[in-house]
């Protein structure tokens, strides 16, 4: 964490030299700088990581952001494809008129989509950017991550003596989803969402938007991305798995300390499973819990869609979402497992 | 943050992961098969940093004139109207900590997991599809992984070990009784949801080595189990006849 101090102050002190010296010094010269200084100090900067508490931490960091970061790019590829050249009498035509009916078609269609998280999230800003109601986009947004084939195939592969673990994860996936969508059609107000005015998408030439969405997807998406990741590599080293032994005995405290751990994790739903596998001493309900919670609600998607679709959003969907998908996950454990 | 700066981070950004997966450091953080997609995403990054100097640095060619050059995946390269620059505000201060990554990709460079992860998470070892272990394969002693050994340690009593010399490699750490144990960690996705595989050791145990030393032990199998306290689960043994340290190899998790 000792990282995480240098360039957080130098925001402001961009804006405060700006005023100082007219434009001469803009963030190009302050990274440059920057970049300086840390390559002068880099062995200070080493030495510092020889705790092995820090080191653990450092490399479960840059592992975190090394597994998401082909997953970013192509999910902020895709959505820049969606946000530039998918006209939006497409989506008029691709999803049925109904909101209510859309809410479903855009769950089926997060199936097909393998993907993780991270893509997702600037996928469902594109789509409600192209008039998608954000019922649907937000159906996709949780269906995507958490049902698609790679993700079950894992699944089956982690629990290999449990098949009704794969479908009932699916299941209740899926159910979570189109559940969260309809809610959003009874109770959710427009205003929640504020996307930040993207001047450069309406740019007339396609070339320079596309890849001006792509920059600034990547530098957005992927800094709360950043946020997250460092949030859940401190969750991985501060909080000892001894603490989880002792919860495991109780059913009910079992399953919300296996939700609370899904959201601190901050897993990847391609690996979530494999997690869960080995927490072999929770209850095989407890733990669809934590694969149903997981891949929609958790830090670093919190954080990430607070930068994309607004904090007030954020801050009713994510517990919203938390709530149903506790609920749904324990109603398709007594059920199906 | 400008778009020149959010260009410069894309390119060090790009940059460091094609260097860590045409390295082998990126083995240290995710599996193998992450490779080819590390190295795509890495030249995307290189492309739409590139792509943005370039609209960046020639508005005022591309306001007034038709860009000569085509851009790929450009149906209509019209000129346009170039958006206004210097509306910094807009643009995402949280790509400053973009950097963090880069940094810790370039510069830091964080080791693989080791010891202290080992010391903080239970040993996992997942039971088998099938009930029958395969016999193992030919040779004296014959290489087998620390989970394979600890797998059919476990679920087939070592049944299919028999009294076959093993050559196992691994890393020392403490165990939860002070005595050095072998440990390897496994991955299924990346280091964060790594997971220790641990062997404790009798006979000819590697004594004198500091944690995270890797070591390669010949041994045979015994019944003797113990318990890791961190998840209560049970810990096989290996009846070490000789072992001799080893470098750091390429793939460090199992």
């Amino acid at each position: 964490m000792g990282l995480a101090a240098p360039p957080a102050p130098e925001p402001t002190g961009t804006g405060g030299s700006r005023r100082w010296l007219g434009d001469r010094i803009g963030s190009v010269e302050v990274l440059a700088a920057l970049l300086i200084l840390l390559i002068i100090f880099r062995d200070p900067l080493a030495g510092m990581l020889d705790d092995p508490r820090l080191q653990t931490w450092t490399t479960v960091f840059v592992s975190i952001m090394v597994q998401a970061v082909p997953f970013l790019v192509f999910g902020v590829l895709l959505s820049a494809v969606i946000a530039v050249f998918v006209p939006r009498s497409f989506w008029a035509r691709a999803l049925p008129r109904h909101p209510a009916l859309a809410v479903p078609a855009a769950s089926a269609a997060g199936v097909v989509l393998p993907g993780c998280e991270c893509g997702s999230v600037p996928i469902a800003g594109s789509l409600i950017r192209r008039g998608v109601t954000p019922a649907a986009a937000l159906a996709f947004l949780l269906a995507a991550p958490a049902v698609n084939p790679i993700v079950l195939t894992a699944t089956a592969v982690a629990f290999p003596g449990n098949p009704e673990l794969v479908l009932a994860r699916g299941v209740a996936s899926l159910v979570v989803a189109m559940v969260m969508g309809w809610l959003w059609l009874r109770l959710g107000r427009t205003e929640w969402i504020r996307m930040p005015r993207r001047p450069e998408l309406e740019d007339a030439s396609r070339g320079r938007a596309f890849w001006g969405a792509v920059r600034h997807d990547v530098t957005h998406a992927g800094g709360f991305l950043v946020l997250g990741a460092m949030a859940a590599a401190s969750i991985n080293v501060l909080v000892p798995e001894r603490w989880l032994q002792r919860l495991a005995d109780n059913a009910w405290l079992s399953i919300l300390a296996l939700a609370l751990l899904a959201v601190l994790l901050s897993l990847c739903s391609e690996a979530d499973a494999f997690v869960a596998a080995s927490l072999s001493q929770f209850s095989l309900t407890s733990r669809l819990v934590f694969l149903v919670v997981g891949p929609m609600v958790d830090l670093k998607l919190i954080a990430m869609q607070a930068g994309v679709f607004g904090r007030r959003f954020a801050l009713r969907f994510a517990p919203t979402t938390f709530a149903v998908a506790v609920l749904v996950a324990v109603a398709a454990g007594a059920v199906l497992l | 943050m400008n778009r020149q700066a959010q260009a410069v981070i894309l390119l060090l950004l790009g940059g460091a992961v094609i260097r860590a997966s045409i390295t082998d450091l990126y083995l240290r953080y995710v599996k193998e098969g992450l490779r080819p997609f590390l190295i795509a995403a890495g030249l995307l990054l290189v492309v739409a940093a590139i792509m943005t100097l370039w609209y960046e640095l020639r508005p005022s060619a591309a306001r007034t004139t038709v860009p000569a050059t085509p851009v790929p995946g450009t149906p209509d390269p019209a000129g346009g109207v170039g958006a206004a620059h210097g509306h910094t505000h807009h643009e995402p201060r949280v790509g400053w900590l973009l950097i963090l990554p880069v940094l810790g990709l370039l510069l830091v460079a964080p080791p693989a997991l080791g010891s202290y992860a080992v010391s903080q998470a239970g040993s996992t070892v997942s039971a088998p599809r099938e009930s029958d272990y395969p016999p193992l394969p030919e040779g004296d002693p014959v290489q087998v992984s620390v989970l394979d050994y600890a797998a059919r340690a476990l679920f087939d009593r070592g049944t299919s070990i028999g009294d076959r010399r093993v050559r196992l490699t691994g890393f020392i750490a403490t165990g939860p009784d002070g005595e050095p144990i072998l440990a390897r960690m496994v991955l299924s996705c990346c280091a964060a949801d790594g997971r220790p595989v641990k062997l404790g050791l009798t006979g000819d145990v590697p004594a004198g080595l500091p944690d995270d030393s890797w070591v390669e032990v010949v041994g045979r199998y015994t019944d003797r189990l113990g318990r890791d306290p961190v998840n209560d689960a049970e810990i096989p043994y290996l009846d070490v006849e000789s072992w001799r340290e080893v470098p750091v190899p390429k793939q460090q998790y199992d």
